[in-house]
């Protein structure tokens, strides 16, 4: 194994919660995974870990019989480590759900653990579609957000009014790859035309004036931008520095309420981009935002954390009714009770979760607003358009996903 | 339009000019860390965490004090300097007398410690830094658009360089540095005051990181991790120019900045490898590196 510091802080971290149950009462134990020190740490991290907490907390565990455990492992964007972390968890810790996960290619390698160890896989950080696509499973639902439904949504935007010519910068990895193969999907199927893509090495780019420079004498209409988090904001930046939004409309795909807050809304207004929740979408909503904000005071909950809390919720629920020591038991049977109950939360409000594993939430449009409209450090979206969450999503049939029996 | 290799020639060029500009950047954090392994034998792997540190110092006197970029770019050099000596008198001094893996491995430590607290106190999306606005906008030079900040940053960058190269390689000053280097009990034989020279040293080589840090900020996020992606590139930087030569981690730095550009066009993919490439070349061909003596 891999032995770094991180790991070590992950085991003794864990070592004290994985110690012998306490007598009597039925014990969950639910493992986030995440990125607690790299560039998604504000993106999920910390932050996901206290959505997890505010929902146990919800859903009032200590009145129903049973008790709750939450470990939590820093996969450092690797895949091997998050694979071998989820392994120690299922087999060693007794784990029964592993959430978040975000960092596509670290999600893929353990929804193939959750399948193998017929446990229970509740992802919310992974943009990737695959997920639910080639390489679905019975074991995992995907919640919040995909790549296919933010090139639907700020990729169609971008289509629908005249961006109909793109050059791509893409992080040169599973999700970089994913989101710009749906978007360009979208682009073409509307009859617009890809004119050139920089895919550059994940992670070790900070610099992106070369690609931008390129993009700009490609003369394509829109800029996408196929990564996220610090990449995303850096880019930004910079193309800013370049007078790039002069010629080019930039499409960030996949942009979180935190990156927007760290661009500042001097450079990131008028950035059109898609999240299945704002705080302030409705009562419901900003319900949740002051019962979690003092766990997480300097970093509000994007899409990510609360497909965290959601997801946990809807579990609880699922394996209170179903019996603790049956939801214990089989990983597979206790996810088609979550896909056959309508989810219900203050995060996403009713829905369901369809057969491949995606949770149908609904797709909200939003532009940044300009600094002078901002009345609050977290004041930063205003609506433009939602779609339902039974249209935002790629259509069961065109997923091709395996163990689904046409 | 002329074509060079199947591209147009006004895109490689703006290519060029934007490896220079990054180049800049390696070439200001490999001349500090060159600095202090030429003097103190030192690999100093804290390089990059005060690098950021630089930057986050401009961020908070900015915010906190509401002091603006340029007093910043003294002030934030001289506090991340004045932190670097108390490093220096603390920590690194009791390892001059052991192996070098000892001081590599402690100041590795102390980057991950530096970084970690900065992580916890403002999270990793970054915090946001204007670019001056008597540094705005931008200049058309036909084949592209120069904003006129990362001229800038080129400009500073040759002069700090060339400075320090003068300083060193001219000056009283460095003479007595280098010969403290070579020969510490004779000068201080002579009356002169070398563990101080040192920790000067060490301050001065932290004091350029930190004004890299502070020439970053506008361009990229002000981010906990904002230093470790430049850490490896700049060692190989050193390693590639020979290490301990001034001069060598000068042009190797703007060099490879270039190499880098233009592999950005060519294969993207391989923007972040191509270095390495370089430097398995060249210690394959010269061991102790382009400028450095023969090993």
């Amino acid at each position: 194994m891999d032995l770094s510091r991180r790991t070590l802080l992950v085991a003794a971290a864990a070592a004290p919660l994985a110690g012998p149950a306490r007598a009597a009462a039925p014990v969950l134990k639910l493992g986030v995974l995440t990125d607690m020190s790299g560039p998604y740490r504000d993106t999920g991290g910390p932050t996901s870990v206290a959505c997890v907490r505010q929902a146990i907390e919800d859903f009032g565990v200590s009145a129903k019989g049973f008790t709750v455990e939450v470990l939590v492992g820093d996969h450092q964007n690797k895949p091997d480590v998050g694979a071998n972390i989820a392994r120690q968890w299922y087999d060693r810790d007794g784990v029964d759900v592993v959430i978040d996960v975000p960092t596509s290619s670290v999600a893929l390698a353990v929804q193939q653990v959750a399948r193998e160890k017929n446990k229970i896989f509740l992802n919310s950080g992974a943009a990737t579609s695959a997920l639910t696509g080639a390489q679905c499973s019975p074991n995992m639902i995907h919640w919040s957000y995909d790549t296919w439904m933010l090139a639907k949504s700020t990729g169609g935007a971008m289509v629908k009014t005249g961006g109909d010519t793109w050059y791509f910068i893409t992080a040169d990895y599973a999700f970089g790859q994913q989101l710009r193969h749906d978007t360009s999907a979208l682009v073409l199927a509307a009859g617009g035309k890809v004119l050139g893509d920089s895919p550059y090495p994940f992670p070790d780019t900070t610099d992106f004036s070369a690609f931008l420079v390129q993009a700009q004498s490609s003369g394509a209409k829109v800029l996408g931008l196929a990564n996220a988090s610090g990449d995303t904001v850096n880019a930004i930046k910079q193309a800013h520095e370049f007078g790039v939004e002069k010629s080019m409309r930039i499409a960030a795909l996949l942009l979180f309420v935190n990156n927007v807050h760290a661009l500042g809304l001097e450079i990131a207004q008028g950035l059109v981009l898609t999240e299945s929740f704002y705080w302030d979408l409705n009562d419901r909503t900003r319900a949740f935002t002051k019962r979690v904000v003092p766990k997480t005071p300097a970093n509000w909950p994007s899409m990510v954390h609360a497909g965290c809390y959601a997801a946990t919720l809807h579990y609880l629920k699922v394996a209170t009714d179903m019996g603790i020591a049956q939801a214990k038991q089989d990983g597979i049977a206790t996810v088609n009770r979550m896909k056959a109950m309508p989810f219900d939360d203050d995060c996403f409000g009713t829905g369901r979760v369809r057969e491949d594993g995606r949770a149908l939430v609904p797709a909200f449009l939003f532009e940044v607003k300009k600094p002078a409209e901002s009345t609050a450090e977290w004041d930063l979206y205003k609506l433009l358009a939602s779609t339902p969450g039974d249209q935002a999503f790629r259509p069961l049939a065109d997923g091709h996903c395996p163990f689904i029996k046409a | 339009m002329m074509m060079i290799l199947g591209y147009p020639a006004p895109l490689l060029f703006g290519q060029l000019l934007l490896g220079l500009i990054n180049g800049a950047f390696y070439a200001m954090l490999s001349l500090g860390l060159a600095v202090i392994f030429g003097m103190l034998n030192i690999i100093n792997f804290a390089h990059g965490a005060l690098f950021m540190m630089g930057a986050f110092v401009a961020w908070m006197l900015l915010n906190y004090l509401g002091i603006g970029y340029f007093p910043a770019l003294i002030l934030a050099p001289l506090i991340v300097g004045a932190f670097g000596m108390v490093l220096e008198r603390t920590l690194i001094r009791p390892l001059y007398k052991l192996d070098h893996l000892y001081g590599l491995l402690l100041t590795f430590g102390v980057a991950l410690v530096i970084e970690g607290l900065f992580r916890n106190a403002y999270g990793s999306s970054g915090m946001p830094y204007q670019i001056p606005a008597v540094l705005g906008g931008g200049t058309n030079l036909g084949f592209m658009f120069l904003p006129n900040y990362r001229a800038w940053v080129v400009l500073v960058a040759i002069v700090m360089c060339l400075g320090t190269w003068l300083v060193i390689e001219k000056t009283r000053l460095g003479a007595l540095l280098r010969a403290a280097t070579e020969n510490p009990a004779m000068v201080q034989a002579f009356g002169v005051n070398v563990p101080r020279l040192i920790t000067l040293t060490y301050g001065g080589g932290v004091a350029l990181a930190a004004f890299a840090g502070v020439l970053a900020a506008p361009i990229y996020s002000v981010n906990p991790n904002m230093g470790t992606s430049f850490i490896n590139v700049v060692f190989a930087v050193v390693v590639i120019g020979g290490m301990g030569s001034i001069l060598g981690s000068i042009l190797t730095g703007f060099g490879l900045g270039v190499i880098e550009g233009l592999t950005k066009v060519f294969y993207p993919q391989a923007s972040s490898t191509v270095i390495f490439l370089v430097m398995v070349i060249v210690l394959l061909a010269r061991p102790g590196g382009l400028f450095g003596k023969a090993a």
